[in-house]
């Protein structure tokens, strides 16, 4: 199992914004995370990611346990993610952006760069191919010379997915990577996720557009008040009354 | 050598040949040369400031207490325990560097301008025990016949010009390092902290170490400017290490411009020399630089050399743009587009995540103006 999430749990003051969550996601897959705002998807990111200590439970990653890592090893290890507002460098271009991805795989120090070393040289080489190829991966490569805060709202989604790509990840959590795109593009970028497990990245996915969600999901956990409500194939979450109760319904009702 | 084309290093080279020159201008006014050279040594101090500061995005206010005990180390160690200057120099450095990764261990603990008042709290703790601890520092005598360099028969140091170009040397190490760390992924570690702690650390970047190198860089900068103030003016009181001294530093990185490659040496030239100027003035000199420096923050916040180089990058981004209207790509068009428009998803997205962050983006319209002093570094340039 490439995660494993079990019992995890996060109190804020009195309120449990995750509660007793377990989740597997299995290695090539693309598992989704749903649940009304305020389920506590964002919180099980940051769980994840060692933004937030769990105040119970564990997680761990190709069967190391990462509860009490920090996002620094934890990217390190292997998991990237994006925010839920798209967050880059704004007056960065997104060339710069998608580079500063690499920080993380470089290994070359002050000393490299003041004597510019046969290493800094090769790994300054190394960091411009693989950040122009997740450029170019992720369809945006066109755009590499302009300013994140210059170009529109899908290309900097899809810039903040590079950038993760940059880091070589072998997960990735999304949240909500679709958000504020235009409904007519969001087949185009559900394609570049469905693309992501044949780079040997696996996916999990925080998403509030349903018909992405069922289109792309091998698995999809349903979260309510942080506590997990269902568990199962997008067919399974379909028909499960729990869920239509819960959630499906009424979000039908406010999409429109 | 196509770093030859580049107009901010063609900038940075001219301005460094400028001061290499003064001496051929100055060289027989000793006076002159003295200033110029106590200059240098700000500069250096500066550098340090730039790193914290400039690159890190933290505001350090204990520089001129590193500057003091750098000068401190160099005066009392050559004077009192008659080592050589290299010696203590090396101490002092050395020292200086340690004390900074020490006192960073705590300070970057705190965040914002609560690391503002903690490192201006070292920086006045240092000044203290540098006023008050009369048995080692001799308080308010100060220090006096701090050695000059040795070099056994090779130059004389005791010659100003010739000590202007000690100071001008190792001045230029500082430049290049800072050259070197700009363009490298270390640069751009320190400078996505300074844009986004929380990007930096969701793209593994490891905060804490990198802020504790960098206040140790600044510290071992700070040493070093001091340590050859010492020697350069052979007389050093207590207003080595006051807080006034880093306020003087804040004032020259301000000026020059934050984060860059020249703007340390320009902004601590230019205000030198008009601090000389206003000499005769004294106290009043800052009722007349007070409001220079508030017109400068006001009008280019990013000092005289990011001005400059927000100027070059537009350039070089409408040339761009003009050239992919000419290959009839449809960038231009799609970046103007971007410009400012919210799509209309936007709206209801914000809806949808009321209880959470997610808003719709600031206005881009403004950014763009501001947007000089980016995380560029060489890898992208090829
Ligand atoms: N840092 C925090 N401090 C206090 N409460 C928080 C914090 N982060 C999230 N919460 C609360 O936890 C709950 C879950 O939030 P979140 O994970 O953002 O939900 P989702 O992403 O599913 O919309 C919400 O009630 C939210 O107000
Ligand atoms: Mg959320």
């Amino acid at each position: 199992m490439l995660l494993e999430i079990r019992g995890l749990g996060k109190r804020f003051g009195g309120l449990d914004a995750v509660k007793n969550v377990d989740l597997d996601v299995q290695e090539g897959q693309i598992t989704a995370v749903i649940g009304p705002n305020g389920a506590g998807k964002s919180t099980l990111f940051n769980l994840i990611h060692g933004f937030y200590r769990p105040t119970a439970g564990t997680v761990s990653f190709n069967g190391r346990d990462i509860t009490q890592s920090s996002p620094h090893s934890s990217v390190n290890g292997g998991i990237a993610r994006t925010f839920q507002t798209t967050h880059l460098f704004d007056d960065s271009t997104l060339l710069e952006n998608v580079l500063a991805g690499r920080i993380v795989r470089s290994k070359s120090n002050v000393f490299d760069a003041i004597f510019h070393t046969p290493r800094h040289r090769r790994e300054s080489a190394l960091n411009h191919d693989k950040a122009l190829e997740a450029l170019e991966f992720c369809g945006v490569a066109e755009f590499r010379h302009d300013l994140a805060s210059n170009v529109p709202q899908e290309v900097q989604k899809r810039t903040a997915v590079a950038m993760a790509l940059a880091t070589e990840p072998e997960l990735m959590l999304l949240d909500e990577p679709a958000g504020g795109i235009p409904e007519e593009e969001t087949t185009d970028f559900g394609n570049l996720i469905r693309s992501l497990p044949s780079r040997g990245v696996s996916v999990l996915l925080v998403e509030h557009k349903m018909s992405m969600i069922m289109d792309l999901a091998d698995t999809i956990l349903v979260l309510d008040h942080g506590q997990k409500l269902a568990i199962g194939s997008p067919a399974e979450i379909q028909s499960n009354p729990d869920v239509i109760r819960a959630y499906l319904g009424s979000t039908k009702d406010e999409e429109n | 050598m196509s770093a030859l084309k580049n107009p901010r290093i063609i900038g940075t080279l001219a301005v460094l040949l400028i001061i290499a020159l003064t001496p051929v201008a100055f060289g027989d006014e000793n006076y002159i040369m003295r200033v110029i050279t106590v200059g240098l040594c700000s500069a250096i101090a500066v550098y340090g400031m730039n790193i914290i500061l400039g690159f890190t995005g933290q505001l350090s206010l204990a520089q001129g207490g590193f500057f003091g005990i750098g000068a401190y180390t160099v005066g009392l160690l050559t004077t009192d325990f008659d080592w050589s200057f290299w010696q203590a120099f090396l101490v002092g450095v050395v020292g200086t560097s340690a004390i900074g990764y020490l006192s960073g261990l705590i300070a970057l603990r705190t965040k914002d301008e609560y690391f503002a008042i903690f490192t201006m709290a070292i920086g006045f703790i240092i000044y203290l025990t540098i006023s008050r601890w009369e048995a080692v520092t001799h308080a308010h005598s100060g220090v006096n016949n701090v050695k000059f360099p040795e070099a056994g028969d090779i130059v004389d140091f005791s010659n100003p010009t010739v000590m202007f170009y000690l100071v001008f040397i190792i001045l230029l190490i500082c430049v290049y390092i800072t050259y070197a760390i700009r363009r490298s992924s270390v640069g751009r570690t320190l400078l996505t902290i300074r844009t986004s702690e929380d990007l930096a650390d969701a793209i593994g970047v490891n905060v804490g170490l990198s802020k504790q190198l960098a206040f140790a860089a600044s510290a071992f900068f700070g040493g070093i400017g001091g340590g050859l103030y010492a020697s350069v003016v052979g007389f050093i009181g207590p207003d080595a290490a006051t807080v006034d001294k880093t306020f003087e530093f804040l004032m020259f990185i301000l000026v020059g411009g934050m984060g860059t490659v020249a703007g340390p040496l320009v902004g601590t030239m230019i205000v030198t020399f008009l601090f000389e100027l206003f000499q005769d003035f004294q106290a009043y000199r800052f009722i007349v630089l007070g409001p220079i420096i508030i017109a400068l923050v006001i009008f280019a916040p990013r000092g005289i050399v990011g001005y400059l180089g927000g100027f070059i990058d537009k350039r070089a981004r409408n040339r761009r743009i003009g050239s992919a209207h000419k290959d009839g790509t449809a960038q231009s068009h799609s970046t103007a587009e971007a410009n400012g428009t919210a799509t209309p998803d936007d709206s209801v997205r914000a809806d949808n995540t009321a209880d959470s962050d997610g808003s719709t983006r600031p206005g881009t319209a403004e950014r763009r103006e501001t947007a000089a002093d980016t995380i560029t570094t060489e890898d992208e340039e090829k």
